[in-house]
């Protein structure tokens, strides 16, 4: 055993890099259920994204493009659930986990023949000065744009929900869709909009592990990470700022996980893997007393009876 | 006669199966409290939802100043001046009562100054409100504030009431009226649904009564008798129910310092309660909802169970026994959520009927159903408290509220308690039903059964009660006898106004 081959500055960039896909997929899935949506179907959503991303942008060499792609397969992955709660009523619960076994199977359809192909190279940003700070500098400031990018969007999301009208609506039609359908607000429109946001970002997600993380594309390789995503939800208790904690900190397990395993600590590594259920798992029984609780609505089928 | 605020002519609206509105007419006019009477499923709650635009008519015109109005959404109604007032109130839990008001609102100012601007109004007309407290944590009565200062901030020509009355205390009653008469004064119209008939007439200016969707009469309503209304709405006369004297006999459950802690996070907890109840007698329990009813007919039914000794049965401690033992021994409860607590929505009134008279009418032998005896059960109840339905297989969510709510106080009812348990036992059944159920709750104490009466309605627990107490917060008021309580004394041991004596309307 050798600790002191972790290196900690390069552990803590490759954190911030690990945590960005578990990031983005949370605060969409954030987004849906604050509206009163249930899509267990982010893992599909996110492999979905994932191929989508990878073949577009070795077909058009740009991973600017492939990203734009991963966003649009898992929108309309997501339109798929959106159609099938919120118009035909389906059980929410079913229809993600159907969303996820067919998103891991179209995935592995549309995947073949990319295997074993490398990706174009997304940038790394190379700030002047910034990025030459010692320590600051490769943990902060020498990432790729889409690691800004979803740290900006954790502050956007956090503005829009607390500071805005748009948020304050979702956030009513997911707490009492009932009432909020009484007060004149379109329940329905307004859920389909925050699903194809949350597929969005489950695809972009995705498409951060295919094109950047590891870079290659394998069936199968998200690997959980989009359930992971859900877990991180309720362990944030539905708060954006708690994501990003959250996801730093499962991000930060499986980073360590590798680490550890280099330098051959004798921790099986299936209770690293467990760790992000266990601690939402606990999370839950302690919330159970707390107030930040879940929205009122989530999970719930809403039609308009009358 | 001046030009009326809304003018309605020939509204209809058919849903599948069922004409709701059928050619209704009238008029509104500026500064008037105008009530809308009718029996569950006369179409009341349809006509409002035209008017604040939740619901297109099939037929018909409005006219508001005499200008067309026809609102396709609340948006368009909330435009032209009309404000609701839920029955069910349309309020989110988790947010702030200035978060529920914007959500209310056209034109929402910024935060803080929508926040000053409840402080006024709240202030102007009595009825005190913090804007930044979260709404699960209100009372019933502030939430009903919350939803009618929401009206107010945008200066409605008419305010739509659905039963605001149903959830508070006398005093609040008397702060509630004094809002609204300061409001027509101003010269807002009001639309007033009620079943509450005395207030009615306290309050209203006249009266419009709908029966099986359509206009059937209208009146004034002081100077109509509150029996006069309800056979109106019926459309026939109905017998009042009657009590036969008889002795109360020995005591047949006892409560002893029974506190239980908070079920759930907007639960209540019990406080040391004690009463005895003997046979033969009704014991009518008041108190606004949330104030622990919920919770003592669990601790009373088994479904939550407390230290033995805490309920006893003839002498017996059976605070830890379950629900099923305590129907063995005679202890059986109606609870007030008809749909999904006191019935099963989906399963068929046979099933229904099995499930909580299993044990006492012998509907099984050696684990198997005995089918033909359930549904000559459920038979019986749909016979002997006259049950409309086409038959028992149909399901419990078929039913309208009221019958619903006669099947289910029938089952219990025909298993024969020692001692019975209800809460709001007539809750939305029209007046016809309510009297009947209530004639079987003192026909029931008249063969010897002990009967504890949860209602809100006052009027309800004063024509069949024997001894009456009330719940304020989870503990239980002293016991007095019903006979010459008056409403006032009654609304101070429901805890008075809930702290808003300091509530005054400024002139």
């Amino acid at each position: 055993m050798d600790l002191s081959s972790i290196n900690p500055t390069l552990l803590l960039a490759s954190l911030i890099v690990a945590s960005t896909p578990i990031l983005l997929a949370a605060l969409g899935e954030l987004v849906v259920e604050r509206a009163g949506v249930l899509n267990l179907g982010v893992e599909g959503m996110m492999i979905t994204g994932a191929i989508c991303g990878f073949a577009i942008a070795v077909n058009t060499g740009s991973p600017f493009v492939g990203f734009i792609a991963a966003a649009m397969g898992g929108a309309l992955l997501a339109l798929l659930f959106g159609v099938l709660t919120q118009f035909a009523l389906a059980n929410q619960v079913a229809s993600g986990l159907a969303l996820t076994l067919f998103g891991l199977g179209l995935s592995a359809l549309l995947g073949q023949g990319y295997q074993g192909i490398k990706p174009p190279p997304t940038n790394s940003l190379d700030i002047p000065f910034l990025s030459d700070l010692p320590i600051l500098g490769p943990i902060l400031f020498s990432h790729d744009l889409m690691v800004y990018l979803a740290l900006a969007l954790v502050a956007a999301v956090w503005f829009v929900l607390n500071r805005t009208r748009a948020g304050l609506i979702l956030r009513a039609v997911g707490e009492n869709h009932g009432a909020a359908h009484a007060l004149g607000y379109k329940v329905i429109r307004i859920r389909i909009m925050a699903i194809l946001f949350g597929g969005a970002c489950a695809g972009l997600g995705g498409a951060y592990l295919s094109l950047v993380r590891v870079p290659q594309w394998t069936e199968g390789m998200t690997a959980g990470s989009g359930w992971i995503a859900l877990a991180l939800v309720v362990f944030a208790s539905w708060k954006a700022g708690r994501i990003l904690l959250g996801a730093w900190l499962f991000g930060g397990i499986s980073v360590l996980q590798l680490n550890l395993q280099a330098a051959g600590v004798a921790i099986p590594v299936e209770y690293l893997s467990m760790s992000p259920y266990l601690i939402t798992i606990l999370v839950l029984v302690i919330m159970s007393a707390d107030k930040s609780r879940a929205p009122g609505s989530l999970g719930r089928t809403f039609h308009a009876s009358d | 006669m001046t030009e009326p605020l809304l003018s309605i002519s020939g509204l209809t609206k058919a849903y599948p199966g069922v004409v709701a509105n059928d050619d209704v007419s009238f008029d509104i006019q500026t500064g008037e409290v105008h009530a809308l009477l009718g029996e569950n499923g006369a179409g009341k709650t349809t006509l409002v939802k035209m008017i604040y635009g939740l619901v297109k008519p099939d037929q018909g015109t409005m006219q508001m100043h005499g200008r067309p109005f026809a609102p396709n959404e609340p948006r368009a109604a909330r435009r032209a001046g009309v404000g609701m007032v839920f029955q069910h109130f349309s309020l989110f839990d988790a947010l702030s009562v200035a978060e529920n008001v914007a959500l209310g609102m056209e034109n929402t100012p910024p935060m803080r100054q929508l926040s000053s601007r409840i402080r006024d109004v709240s202030a102007t007309y009595g009825l005190p409100l913090d804007p930044g407290r979260t709404v699960g944590d209100l009372s019933a009565g502030e939430r009903q504030r919350v939803e009618i200062i929401r009206c107010l901030l945008q200066d409605p020509k008419l305010l739509i009431m659905d039963e605001p009355t149903s959830v508070l205390t006398p005093q609040e009653v008397d702060i509630l009226f004094e809002t609204l008469r300061k409001l027509t004064s101003e010269g807002v119209a009001i639309l007033y649904i009620s079943h509450k008939l005395e207030e009615i007439r306290r309050l209203c200016d006249q009266a419009t009564i709908l029966r099986h969707g359509r206009k059937v009469a209208t009146c004034v309503p002081s100077e109509t008798s509150a029996r006069e209304m309800a056979e109106l709405m019926v459309g026939s006369s109905f017998a009042n129910p009657k009590r036969t004297d008889h002795l109360p006999g020995d005591v047949v459950l006892e409560l002893k310092n029974l506190s239980l802690p908070a079920p759930s996070a907007f639960g209540i907890s019990l406080k040391n309660i004690n009463l005895s109840l003997h046979a033969g007698e009704i014991l009518g329990l008041a108190g606004v909802a949330g104030n622990g009813q919920d919770e003592l007919l669990a601790a009373l039914s088994g479904e939550i169970r407390t230290r033995p000794d805490a309920v006893s049965f003839q002498g017996t401690p059976i605070g830890h026994k379950g629900p099923t033992a305590r129907r063995a021994l005679g202890v059986l409860a109606a609870p007030e959520e008809r749909l999904g607590h006191a019935a099963a929505p989906d399963m068929s009134l046979t099933e229904n009927a099995a499930l909580t008279a299993i044990t006492r009418e012998n509907l099984q032998s050696g684990g198997f159903l005995n089918w033909s005896a359930t549904r000559e059960f459920a038979q019986s109840i749909v016979l002997k408290f006259d049950v409309r339905t086409p038959g028992v297989e149909v399901t419990a969510s078929a039913l309208s509220g009221g019958n619903l709510q006669k099947f289910v106080i029938g089952r219990e009812v025909l298993q024969r308690p020692v001692v019975f348990v209800v809460n709001q036992p007539t809750w939305g059944v029209d007046a016809a039903a309510a009297a009947a159920i209530r004639q079987a709750l003192l026909d029931l104490a008249a063969k010897g059964a002990g009967v504890i009466c949860i209602s809100q309605d006052l009027d309800e627990l004063l024509e069949i009660s024997d001894r009456f107490a009330a719940l304020n917060e989870g503990r239980m008021s002293g016991i007095r006898p019903a006979q010459g309580l008056s409403v006032e004394e009654i609304g101070l041991m429901m805890g008075g106004a809930h702290g808003m004596e300091v509530a005054h309307v400024s002139d």
